[in-house]
């Protein structure tokens, strides 16, 4: 069991070793042959991991692999963690990965860097692979980082495009700032624990906080250790998971192809930071202020990012947007001390918005790559089985009872209700709230715009139109099954039962999903307990009234737009973050460069210390030269000057 | 009766006037030379006090050695003085500044 | 005040005034022969310090032979005395500020208590009997010798090195001896044998 789990992180690393390197002699059908196969053997595997676990009853496992250095008493090792929450993450990864993948086939057919592109993905699953397998911070933190550096690598993909480059970069500095305060949370973890591996840091957790040290942020201010830490790990997850502030980074990032947008920022990489602080939980039980901070960011997040999907007119865009707000969602669930519902929605969430993501690919290929809704309309006759399933992507999305995102968003929901944490818990419960209004609003005016309502196209393009080739479509159908039933498989032990029990922790006055397993009596049950909670009235109003501005008054928006130029301005400029963030940070650090470089590099070392010290040689020559005089007395009179000083010297020192 | 600091102090001063005699002349080679020859007389007063009080004789054979070496000196000087004076026909000190920088 | 101190009190006021005449005379032949007095002085001071042998060598050998070596060339050269009037007062005060200091200096080390009567006792005179040749001798010819030797030897590249510097070269129109010349000299160089008769043409000449 043990070499499967290394084989498991490793097949894909192979593949895209071969794909990369040797993917001009293997040419495209070898690259994508050699990947899937090992994508696909990983995906087997971790079903059968899986199965091992959770049907089996096997033991959880969590021991070393590779130990790469040892410092005094710190060992860095190269470790595998993998129990229940590990074996959920790594089917979502690599069953998406392969969807990915086989998808690719079709996508990326007339592209010349096709087997660059599936060395790219299969490196991606190897990275999120160690990322979900670790067992200390060091290997999260390498996964981290590689998922990072291989997301930077696929948005820029068409790296002869301007706007491809200035997204790559975009979303690489972000991440960094993250990175940064990730670095900083677990410099902290090994200052205070001593040690990186997860068992030994989780075991020392209550003793650290009964001592409840803090720790000098600014100088004076004394703040809880744990605090602190914690919150430099979710600086991390804010990073990766593109929370408010750094979220600017997802939007820009749609300028790769529409396969990774799908696998890296819907599905897994974004994913990382909310299964890093489940995986944390041990710690954030211990810190209510984290705890607050996460639920104010993930609410901002959820509710904000809403808004700016309903002015969106490329197609990519709005699901951006759409990703952006249910990882607020989840991250509502991490604040609210539902560790398992945020993970859960994670799951749920990766299949249908993936689904969406390569639904609108489908669409793209379909309109010869083009991605502007308002250049769309009435393609449902056209591309039947896309439509299909970007419905029931859809549905899923907005929490249609006894599809799978009912499940998740509706106990995300609840948890918000009934979390304990003052004023944030209650911002929290009505931003989730009015985010199903908003969730419903923006994906069912996409469908509309895209599928129903007048055709806005030309003839041409009318000619070209026709359903996608079934590399395409197969992954469509093989991603919507999930999106119906997996929740009605799923909810009762995940979030109800002891899936996770030994995994995440949560402190008994926290425990916001005991609470609500009473309600629970089964996945027919909840559906029809729909009809009495307020989201599911809402989610109707949302697809009501998006049906009326869409496909019946499409005049409407227009004049709304008019009467409410201000807030559609500041919706379009999206809250002017990005603007703020060229002006002060990007424009500012060309600035002081600049200054860094007229001043200091030229005037200052060039300038005084290269040239200066060059001219004063000379000048003091200059003013030495008048000392050789050539007159011999001249000489015999300074020596004579030097004896009688050395000789006043000697004797009035020994004086 | 007379002690040794008494005649050390005289050779002081004589050495003293020489090296006035060096640095306070500007136009005559010869007061140079003539004023190394008071130095070198001073020195060897300074050897002889010390010889005769602390009563070694070898202050006195040094005193020879240097009368040795002084005549010696005086005479290739004076042949140099002779050159210089060959080739610019004048002697003073301050026309032979070509090694100013 | 012995007489001894007399004379050592009046030599020495005499020997710094001649070495201050020395250097502020004008006229050179006029330094040189202050210098001479200076010698004379220096030697009546170390004739008092009983080291008669090197007073009277410094007045035969080192008067005598190098100051007069210097009067030599003092009248060999052909010195313009009015052009070496002026000039002298330009450093005079740096220098006699920086000859006070050395004066001072020296000064504070003689007269301080590691040269007086107590670390320095006067010694006794010497016996009638004591003769500083004999002494000198005795260290000049035994262990002094190799350094001996070698003063000789600087003398002799004295010799050599200021005759090379002077000599120009024999002149055009000077006479002289050539000495290998004159050893090869054979009779025929020197005398010519003339074929004349014996007697005497008298008779005719008296008949007339």
């Amino acid at each position: 069991m043990e070499k499967l789990y290394l084989w498991i992180a490793l097949a894909p690393l192979i593949g895209a070793i071969i794909a990369g390197l040797f993917g001009k002699q293997i040419g495209k059908a070898g690259a994508h042959l050699v990947t899937i196969a090992g994508v696909g053997f990983s995906t087997i595997a971790s079903m059968m991991v899986l199965k091992y676990l959770v049907v089996d009853g096997g033991e959880a496992y969590n021991a070393s692999v590779y130990t790469w250095a040892v410092v005094g008493d710190l060992k860095l090792e190269i470790g595998f963690l993998v129990d229940n929450l590990t074996a959920m993450m790594m089917v979502v990864v690599t069953f998406v990965s392969l969807m990915v993948h086989i998808y690719t086939i079709g996508y990326m057919k007339d592209d010349p860097g096709y087997q660059r592109f599936f060395s790219y993905i299969s490196l991606f699953t190897f990275a999120m692979l160690m990322l979900v397998m670790s067992n200390n911070f060091l290997q999260l933190f390498f996964g981290w980082e590689a998922v990072g550096l291989v997301s930077y690598l696929l948005i820029g993909f068409w790296y002869k495009k301007e706007t491809a480059i200035y997204a790559n970069l975009k979303a690489f500095m972000v991440n960094r700032v993250g990175d940064f305060g990730f670095l900083l949370g677990i410099a902290g973890v090994l200052y205070f624990f001593e040690s990186l591996d997860y068992a030994t840091v989780f075991g020392k957790v209550e003793a650290f906080v009964a001592t409840n040290p803090t720790f000098d942020v600014i100088a004076g201010s004394e703040w809880s250790a744990m605090t602190v830490i914690c919150i430099c790990l979710f600086i991390g997850a804010m990073g990766k998971s593109a929370q408010v502030p750094l979220h600017v980074w997802l939007p820009d990032s749609m300028e790769g192809p529409t396969p990774i947008s799908a696998l890296i920022h819907a599905a897994t990489m974004v994913t990382a930071g909310v299964f890093m602080v489940a995986r944390m939980s041990p710690l954030f039980e211990y810190s209510e202020t984290a705890l607050a901070f996460i639920l104010v960011i993930g609410a901002t997040t959820a509710l904000f990012m809403g808004f700016l999907g309903l002015v969106q007119n490329d197609i990519k865009k709005v699901i951006a947007y759409s990703t952006l707000s249910q990882l607020g969602y989840m991250v509502v669930a991490l604040g609210s001390s539902a560790y398992a519902a945020g993970v859960f929605h994670l799951m749920t969430h990766a299949f249908f918005k993936a689904l969406l993501f390569l639904a609108a690919g489908s669409v793209i290929i379909g309109m010869h790559h083009e991605q502007d809704m308002r250049k769309m309309g009435g393609l449902y006759k056209y591309m039947p089985i896309t439509w299909i399933t970007s419905l029931i992507g859809s549905l899923a999305l907005i929490g249609t009872p006894f599809f799978s995102g009912y499940y998740s968003k509706d106990v995300v929901i609840l948890a918000a209700q009934h979390a304990d944490l003052g004023m944030a818990s209650t911002y929290a419960y009505y931003a989730v709230l009015s985010g199903v209004f908003i969730t419903a609003l923006y994906s069912f005016r996409l469908f509309f715009m895209v599928f129903h309502s007048n055709e806005r196209f030309d003839d041409h393009t009318r000619e070209h139109l026709k359903e996608s080739p079934w590399v395409v479509t197969l992954p469509l159908i093989l991603l919507a099954i999930p999106s119906v039933v997996i929740a009605w498989f799923t909810t009762g032990d995940m979030l109800f039962g002891n899936f996770f029990e030994g995994v995440i922790t949560v402190l008994p006055q926290h425990d916001v999903l005991k609470e609500i397993s009473g309600e629970w009596h089964g996945p027919v049950s909840f559906g029809l307990h729909a009809i009495s909670s307020p989201p599911f009235y809402l989610a109707l109003a949302g697809v009501v009234t998006a049906w009326f501005l869409y496909v019946k008054r499409p005049d409407i928006p227009g004049m709304l737009e008019d009467k409410f130029k201000w807030l559609h301005t500041l919706f379009v400029n999206k809250y002017y973050f990005d603007d703020v963030n060229q002006a002060i940070f990007a424009d500012g650090a060309v600035k002081i460069g600049k200054q860094l470089w007229k001043q200091g590099d030229e005037k200052l070392i060039d300038g005084l210390m290269v040239n200066g010290t060059a001219k004063s040689v000379g000048v003091f020559a200059s003013l030495l030269r008048h000392i050789q005089t050539g007159q011999l007395s001249n000489y015999a009179f300074t020596m004579i000057i030097g004896l009688v000083g050395f000789l006043g010297w000697l004797i009035y020192s020994s004086m | 009766m007379i002690a040794l600091s008494d005649y050390l102090v005289v050779s002081a001063i004589l050495f003293t006037v020489g090296i006035a005699g060096i640095i306070l002349n500007r136009k005559n080679i010869i007061t140079l030379l003539m004023s190394i020859e008071l130095m070198l007389l001073a020195v060897n007063t300074n050897f002889i006090a010390f010889s005769r009080y602390l009563d070694d004789p070898v202050g006195q054979v040094f005193v020879f050695f240097i009368l040795t070496v002084a005549a010696a000196e005086a005479a290739i000087g004076l042949a140099i003085l002779l050159l210089v004076f060959r080739n610019r026909r004048s002697i003073a000190v301050e026309e032979l500044d070509s090694m100013q920088g | 005040m012995t007489i001894v101190q007399l004379i050592f009190y009046s030599c020495s006021v005499m020997l710094i005034g001649s070495a201050l005449m020395v250097i502020t005379s004008k006229n050179s032949v006029k330094s040189v022969m202050f210098l001479i007095l200076t010698f004379f002085f220096a030697a009546c001071i170390w004739m008092l310090l009983e080291s008669e042998f090197l007073a009277i060598l410094l007045v035969l050998v080192y008067v005598g032979a190098v100051m007069v070596l210097f009067l030599f060339v003092v009248m060999m050269i052909d010195i313009d005395f009015a052009a070496l009037r002026q000039g002298f007062t330009k450093y005079l005060p740096i220098g006699l500020v920086i000859t006070a200091g050395l004066l001072y200096s020296l000064f504070t080390v003689l007269g301080s208590e590691a040269f007086g009567p107590g670390a320095f006792s006067i010694p006794d005179p010497r016996p009638a009997d004591y003769s500083s040749v004999t002494e000198l001798g005795m260290l000049l010819y035994t262990k002094y010798f190799y350094p001996f030797e070698i003063a000789a030897l600087i003398l002799m590249v004295a010799m050599i090195a200021a005759i090379s510097l002077a000599f120009r070269g024999k002149r055009k129109g000077s006479k002289s001896q050539n000495i290998s010349e004159q050893v090869l000299v054979k009779k025929a160089d020197r005398l010519r044998i003339v074929k004349m008769t014996a007697e005497k043409p008298t008779s005719e000449e008296t008949e007339k």
